[in-house]
């Protein structure tokens, strides 16, 4: 489809044009020629995107439940429910176990790229292996885990060998069951931090460090003062997208646990009140407000971060 | 020099740590895939498997876990979305970076705000429009949402375009070519660094995609990698060796690409994130 509306921009632009416009027919085809090229693009964006939110946001005011033809306006109601029914706003909770775990998942992942930056022996395959569960299955992820953190399984037997003998449930515990998830997250999503991370010290300009190993400054030291400095643009946007993230976590939980009592997500309760209990209605709400967040904070880091790169256009 | 010695021990023993946290849940995953379900009874999680060559698990997910069919499934959505991406991509890359048009700054206003909408919030709403055009439970409608909504892409073939020199146009121009030929002969051909990059990121994140598969497409038969393995759940739940199987047949296609194209993966997803 799209390649033959180029096509046709060809023909009618090296057909001889109609004789009152001769003088300037390439001027008149170039207004509508990339519309041609944009129409497919802006109407698979509007249909996906853009209408979705539309309809989400009017639904949000009504109590429909997906399927039936008729829904009653019911203005701010599943609002008020989302936040002041207990067990819909808990899953916030459950979120500031996700945003502990990304703020330890910077931390590590500037480690790591900090040492690596530095001349290592077999640094090409320890950043293959730091980087790689980034690029897993999200599926196979929650299954190796699963299978590590059963009882008796590969975790305990691990710690067993080291001398702690006991076995824990770490799914089980409703205690423990968040922070094991969150470990996965770190898991799963630091190698992407890292890999930033190490790309950006990298272009920090060397004669900066090297001067100030010539002053005597010791590695932590450099670290410190010049190179964390220096890639700041890149970790601040590291945090906002892990503020973001730590609200959308959604794959792991379901998968692992189903979602089930305190691991369940916003997005996990969002979907299932949508699909599972045909609240449609008040699925939409919480959708809205996620999206009004997400949206905050983004505005929020362009406020505080000023883009240092060309703006697009 | 004496100082140094215990950082640098340090700093090994911290990257033999996180070496060791990545590979020993994939590496024992790796080892059950090839047990007996009487070495599985033993329970001993740690303790190799008898011999490495033992493929029924691997057999046993083939045949009753679907993987084939899934496979296939995932090639055709990957083939189908990449070509769309691209495609898409490229074209409203050259139309926004070639063009001077009035609404110009709308729409880049327009892609810009879609990158904030979380994806899957909004299924909520998008599964209406998917169900209205009759694309629920067939592959189109994955296709389609891979396709249509990849900003990231129109990113990546903007930055590149734009170092396209535009006097290449031009004497394309001079010797008569249309704005289509010169998308198609000058354009197309310059951005192949950009379309490598686009095949790969958009290449791992459909394969790996779970939730909008699981959502479009409820029936067996349609089942792609993530959700057929998903379903291992129910037939094998306490056959962890059938489970590892599966697993490690979604984990090994990553693992090639990885190792074959490990610069060009790198640059990809620092490109994609970084946009």
């Amino acid at each position: 489809m799209t390649p033959m509306t180029g096509l046709s921009v060809r023909s009618a632009r090296s057909a001889p044009p109609p004789a009152r416009h001769a003088a300037t027919p390439p001027r008149r085809w170039r207004r509508v020629t990339p519309w041609l090229y944009l129409a497919v693009p802006l109407i698979m964006l509007v249909t996906f995107t853009y209408v979705p939110v539309v309809s989400m946001i009017s639904y949000s005011f009504t109590d429909w439940d997906g399927v039936s033809p008729d829904r009653s306006y019911v203005g701010l109601d599943n609002y008020v429910q989302l936040f002041t029914r207990p067990e819909l706003f808990s899953v916030f909770a459950t979120s500031l176990f996700y945003l502990v775990a990304s703020f330890a998942q910077i931390a590590l992942a500037l480690y790591f790229a900090a040492v690596l930056s530095f001349g290592t022996r077999l640094r090409g395959f320890f950043k293959g292996v730091i980087f790689f569960p980034y690029l897993l299955n999200g599926v196979a992820v929650a299954f190796v885990f699963l299978y590590l953190f059963q009882p008796g399984g590969t975790l305990d037997q691990v710690l067993r060998l080291v001398g702690v003998d006991a076995e824990i449930l770490w799914l089980g515990n409703p205690d423990l069951a968040n922070v094991s998830l969150s470990g996965v997250s770190v898991w799963r999503f630091m190698g992407l931090n890292f890999v930033l991370f190490l790309g950006a010290i990298q272009s920090v300009p060397s004669e900066l460090h090297e001067a100030a190993m010539l002053d005597g400054a010791s590695r932590p030291q450099i670290m410190w003062h010049i190179i964390i400095p220096s890639i700041r643009p890149i970790i601040s946007l590291s945090v906002i997208l892990g503020v973001a993230g730590a609200l959308s976590v959604f794959e792991i939980p379901y998968i692992m646990t189903g979602g089930s009592g305190e691991t369940k997500t916003f997005v996990i309760q969002t979907v299932k009140l949508a699909f599972q209990f045909n609240k449609t209605g008040l699925a939409s709400a919480a959708a809205v407000v996620l999206l009004v967040v997400i949206l905050l904070i983004t505005w929020v880091q362009r406020r505080l971060v000023p883009e240092e790169r060309t703006p697009s256009t | 020099m004496s100082a140094r010695l215990p950082m640098a021990a340090l700093k090994y023993l911290s990257l033999v740590a996180a070496a060791a946290v990545v590979l020993l849940p994939l590496l024992t995953m790796f080892g059950t895939s090839f047990k007996t379900p009487e070495e599985m009874a033993a329970g001993d999680v740690l303790a190799l498997p008898a011999s490495w060559f033992n493929l029924e698990n691997y057999r046993i997910a083939f045949a009753n876990g679907n993987m084939l069919a899934a496979f296939g499934n995932t090639a055709f959505i990957l083939l189908f979305s990449i070509t769309g991406t691209i495609l898409i991509g490229s074209m409203s890359a050259y139309a926004i970076d070639r063009f001077a048009f009035r609404a110009k700054k709308l729409v880049l206003a327009l892609f810009l705000v879609a990158t904030l909408v979380p994806g899957v919030t909004t299924q909520v709403a998008t599964f209406e429009v998917i169900d209205a055009f009759g694309l629920f439970d067939t592959r189109w409608g994955p296709i389609l949402l891979f396709m249509g909504t990849d900003i990231v892409a129109i990113y990546i073939f903007l930055q590149f375009i734009r170092n396209i020199p535009v006097s290449l146009d031009e004497a394309a121009r001079m010797d008569g070519a249309g704005s289509f030929t010169i998308y198609r002969r000058v354009i197309l051909p310059l951005l192949k660094p950009a379309i490598a990059t686009v095949v790969i990121i958009k290449g791992i994140t459909v394969y790996n995609e779970f939730y909008i598969p699981f959502l479009y497409m409820p029936s067996e038969e349609l089942g792609v990698i993530s959700t057929s393995l998903f379903r291992f759940k129910g037939p094998f739940g306490a056959h962890w060796e059938v489970i590892s199987a599966g697993a490690v047949l979604v984990i090994l296609p990553t693992l090639v690409i990885f190792l074959a194209l490990q610069r060009f993966v790198y640059n990809g997803f620092t490109a994609g994130a970084t946009k």
